[in-house]
């Protein structure tokens, strides 16, 4: 069938500049770049173009030049381009269309209707480079009263403490599992936590063994729909134990590992065979009501222990402040919120773009709905799904999140240009990637680096912020909505957000 | 769910000379010398809130709760009608011994003076709340009062203590309320206000007060809105928004509530820095982190100095970075606590011991007993 599509993208390459070293087509794993034998010059396939941006930056003579089509279409606002050619290719497949990363839809981003606040006259801002200026988080369920004991001159603390883990800045590595991306990501992601004292998360896919001991320690280990890779010693080797409900990108649905990317290393830390799909069902099986998540809950502590928290992660859905109270009563010490421009390594393109709500509103809902019931100390609140900047972190935190899950943005510090091609497994930058010859381009001391200094570079900016509204340490901020005011935003959002506008 | 309007208030900004004084032998004396103190740091204030705390004022009903409440509005009908609402209710709760309205002087030239009264009773606990402890009850229906009545305000619930206060400067309101020699206590405390808005109102002034504990305040509290999320839902209604109002709900959590010394609830408002803490020894870093994880949102960030009083203690602290003043002295049995020296050399020229705590180091003085406490809280042996 001859397809009726056109090219979403325009390769150009500078003829004087190229001189044929043939190293784009090295560089392009979806074979946009072939070299004409007759000819002896590079030609293009437009149509095999993602816009990874790979082979414009490798080009040795900066030749190359990739840049979006217009629209071939007559205008036309309701039919769109897009919505089009969607159409032809399911009418060229008859399946469901997939894609990578988070959605790129328009709905509001909150953030940049939120402005920080800052000391003026009345109390001074601190200057982090000369005073102390503290980031320092503890996630895991809180006492309401602290039982102490005064023995003689000693002071002794009866109560019982549920294990928190300790961050240093609040910023972890969102679930990003081994198989969806490369061994070569994975271990920068470990490695950029521990060197940081942040955490980063396993995902679904298991750990691999050799990581458990130098990086468990700052690794929280996730319990997905498909149990892959679970087992007491994959539960013990972390801080903490997450059960993955559900992900913003794709909430209601499960996830899917395309047969090729499971290689026989991804097979075995999945404990699947390898070359098979790893398919995660859509609910947990085990999992069908509150009651059952909490039994879930506790066998997870009863595996570890009670020496680990346990966080549960759920999408952002329309009852979801509801839900996380209900998981609190379960036993969970920790609640991850994923909004609706949270990535995915693979989801159905109608799922990605249509299901759930944006994150700002669920934390803000969420961490009132927390207090109202007086609950909300019994848990921490990390909130997920397109946090793109340190000013994305600290507003979340001051509308009630404890820390923030990065993961589209540690990608992008990785080298990714979101050119959602995630689930073809042919990542050019090598971290989405099971192909060795891909995810040999990241070299993990490089991107280790990279990941680190972003989180450094992000928490100093936090710092600054912090210090300009005259607070030194962030737990002095948390839900303390008095810091924002929202700029265009109608009644109900101000309402739902509990932030008055900018002037009030 | 319902939707749930935003707050809109406003919170009131200020700054303040805060000056307290103890007989540590528990000797009355005359409201006189602490009057002349505060006016000494009149340049502090702005005339828009005046008051003081006085301990020790009321021993024939000592073991009475002291309720001194106010009725604002500019309207004579309306305070009456509020006050029958009032009376209907303090009776139904409570077994009024005493009550009469607190003596005043008329011809002050106070602006808007309300109708304040006194009331001296003890609880009446029926139903489910008889087996609350009385100090519960108490704070439960102040916390009443308060949030529900209209042009009702308690600004003082203890036993054989008092605040009075009001929009003046604050030897206005010693004038208004007779301060000078009606009332010998062996704490005063004194507040002078400088809000920044000028929407000066007579329960907004300090020393604020719930049961005996009152706390007199200055300096503005960053971390508002996180401590009081975290008050409310222990069941402190934030009706004033102000920082001082936050401080006294978290002293009576961590110090009524909780039962801590003030040498760990001090460090809770004003922890040490986890560089610090980090380099304890194992049982101190174990308790200060705890500490600061368990109750984190108490923290007061910015810049603050206090003066917290309740019976037969008074205790001076400062934000744990210290950007407001306060200097501690000491002449025999009296200990003063004060934003400038100079008003504690103005009425004790000779003074034993004169000093500028550190921040985040609470000074106590107690009955019978001096103890400042400096960097160390008990020692963990």
């Amino acid at each position: 069938m001859r397809s009726f599509l056109f090219p979403e993208f325009q390769v150009i390459r500078d003829e004087v500049k190229c001189n044929q070293c043939r190293g784009c087509e090295r560089q392009c794993s979806f074979g946009t770049h072939i070299f004409d034998e007759a000819k002896e010059r590079m030609i293009s396939d437009d149509m095999k173009c993602a816009a990874c941006q790979r082979c414009a930056i490798f080009c040795p003579r900066g030749a190359i030049t990739i840049r979006p089509t217009p629209s071939p279409y007559r205008p036309n606002l309701g039919w769109s381009r897009e919505r089009i050619e969607d159409i032809k290719k399911a009418a060229e497949t008859g399946g469901v269309i997939l894609t990578g990363s988070g959605s790129d839809k328009g709905f509001p981003i909150y953030w940049d209707h939120i402005v920080l606040n800052a000391s003026q006259v009345t109390n001074p801002s601190i200057d982090p480079l000369r005073e102390p200026m503290e980031l320092r988080t503890f996630l895991g369920a809180k006492p309401d009263f602290l039982d102490l004991k005064y023995d003689g001159s000693e002071v002794k603390i009866e109560t019982e403490i549920s294990p928190n883990i300790v961050i240093e800045t609040p910023i972890m590595f969102s679930a990003m599992s081994y198989g969806a991306i490369s061994y070569e990501a994975f271990s920068s992601l470990a490695r950029a936590s521990k060197e940081f004292g942040t955490f980063f998360n396993t995902g679904e896919g298991g750990m691999p063994k050799d990581l458990r001991e130098d990086y468990g320690g700052n690794a929280i280990v996730q319990v997905a729909s498909g149990r892959y890779g679970v087992d007491a010693e994959y539960l013990n080797c972390a801080a903490a134990v997450e059960i993955k409900v559900g992900q913003g990108a794709k909430p209601g649905i499960g996830g899917h590992l395309t047969a090729p990317k499971v290689t026989p290393t991804v097979a075995s830390t999945r404990m699947i065979p390898a070359g098979t799909d790893a398919i995660s069902p859509a609910p947990h099986h085990d999992i069908y009501s509150i009651e059952d998540l909490s039994m879930l809950i506790y066998a997870l502590k009863e595996a570890t222990n009670y020496e680990k928290p346990v966080s549960v992660k759920i999408a952002a859905v329309h009852n979801f402040a509801a839900i996380a109270v209900g998981i609190v009563r379960a036993g969970a010490d920790i609640v991850a919120i994923d909004g609706i421009r949270g990535g995915t390594g693979a989801a159905p393109k109608v799922i990605r773009d249509n299901v759930g709500i944006p994150v700002e509103l669920a934390i803000s809902a969420v961490d009132r709905r927390l207090r109202d019931e007086g609950i909300r100390n019994r848990c921490s609140l990390v909130a997920a799904g397109g946090i793109r900047c340190s000013s994305d972190v600290i507003k979340a935190i001051a509308l009630g999140a404890d820390a923030c899950y990065i993961g589209t943005a540690a990608l992008i510090a990785m080298g990714c240009t979101l050119c959602q091609k995630c689930y073809t497994g042919n990542c050019n930058w090598g971290i989405c990637t099971g192909d060795p010859k891909l995810s040999g381009r990241l070299n993990p001391d490089i991107t280790t680096q990279r990941l680190s200094n972003l989180i450094k570079a992000w928490s100093m900016e936090i710092k600054e912020m912090l210090g300009g509204m005259g607070i030194n340490a962030l737990e002095s901020l948390r839900g303390n909505r008095d810091h924002l005011r929202g700029v265009g935003l109608n009644e109900w959002e101000l309402d739902v957000l509990g932030i008055k506008g900018a002037g009030e | 769910m319902v939707r749930r309007r935003r707050e809109l208030y406003n919170k009131e900004i200020c700054a303040c000379s805060i000056f307290g004084a103890m007989n540590r032998d528990g000797d009355r004396f005359t409201g006189h010398d602490v009057i002349t103190a505060i006016a000494n740091m009149h340049v502090r204030g702005n005339g828009l809130g005046g008051g003081f705390a006085a301990y020790g004022i009321y021993p024939d009903y000592k073991d009475y709760y002291a309720f001194h409440i106010m009725f604002t509005s500019d309207s004579e009908e309306t305070r009456r009608a509020a006050k029958c609402i009032l009376d209907a209710y303090l009776c139904q709760n409570f077994d009024i011994v005493y009550d009469e309205e607190i003596p005043h002087d008329e011809a002050c030239k106070v602006s808007h003076p309300p109708l304040a009264w006194r009331y001296f009773a003890l609880p009446n606990k029926k139903g489910d709340e008889a087996c609350l402890p009385d100090e519960d009850y108490v704070v439960k229906k102040v916390m009443w009062i308060n949030s529900s009545m209209e042009n009702t305000y308690v600004f003082s619930s203890g036993k054989n203590m008092g605040v009075f206060k009001g929009v003046g400067y604050p030897e206005e309101m010693a004038d208004y309320f007779l301060l000078h020699d009606t009332y010998r206590g062996y704490i005063w405390t004194a507040h002078g206000r400088f809000p920044t808005n000028t929407q000066a109102w007579w329960g907004g002034a300090h020393p604020f007060g719930l049961l005996d504990w009152t706390v007199v305040h200055n300096g503005e509290i960053s971390s508002y809105g996180t401590n009081r999320w975290f008050l409310e839902m222990y069941g402190y209604k934030c009706t004033l928004q102000t920082d001082t109002e936050v401080i006294t709900y978290a002293v009576d959590l961590l110090m009524r509530r909780n039962k801590m010394p003030i040498d760990l609830a001090s460090k809770v408002m004003a922890p040490p820095i986890w560089n610090a803490i980090d380099k304890m020894d194992a049982k101190k870093k174990k308790l200060y982190s705890t500490l600061r994880m368990v109750y984190g949102p108490l923290l007061m960030n910015g810049p603050f100095t206090i003066i917290i009083a309740h019976e037969g203690e008074m205790i001076g602290l400062g934000d744990r970075i210290r950007l407001r003043p306060l200097t501690a002295a000491t002449r025999g049995p009296m200990m003063y606590l004060s934003s400038e020296e100079a008003s504690i050399r103005l009425i004790s020229p000779q003074l034993d011991e004169v000093w500028t705590p550190n921040g985040g180091e609470p000074v106590v003085a107690k009955l019978n007993s001096k103890k400042v406490v400096r960097d160390e809280i008990f020692p963990l042996s």
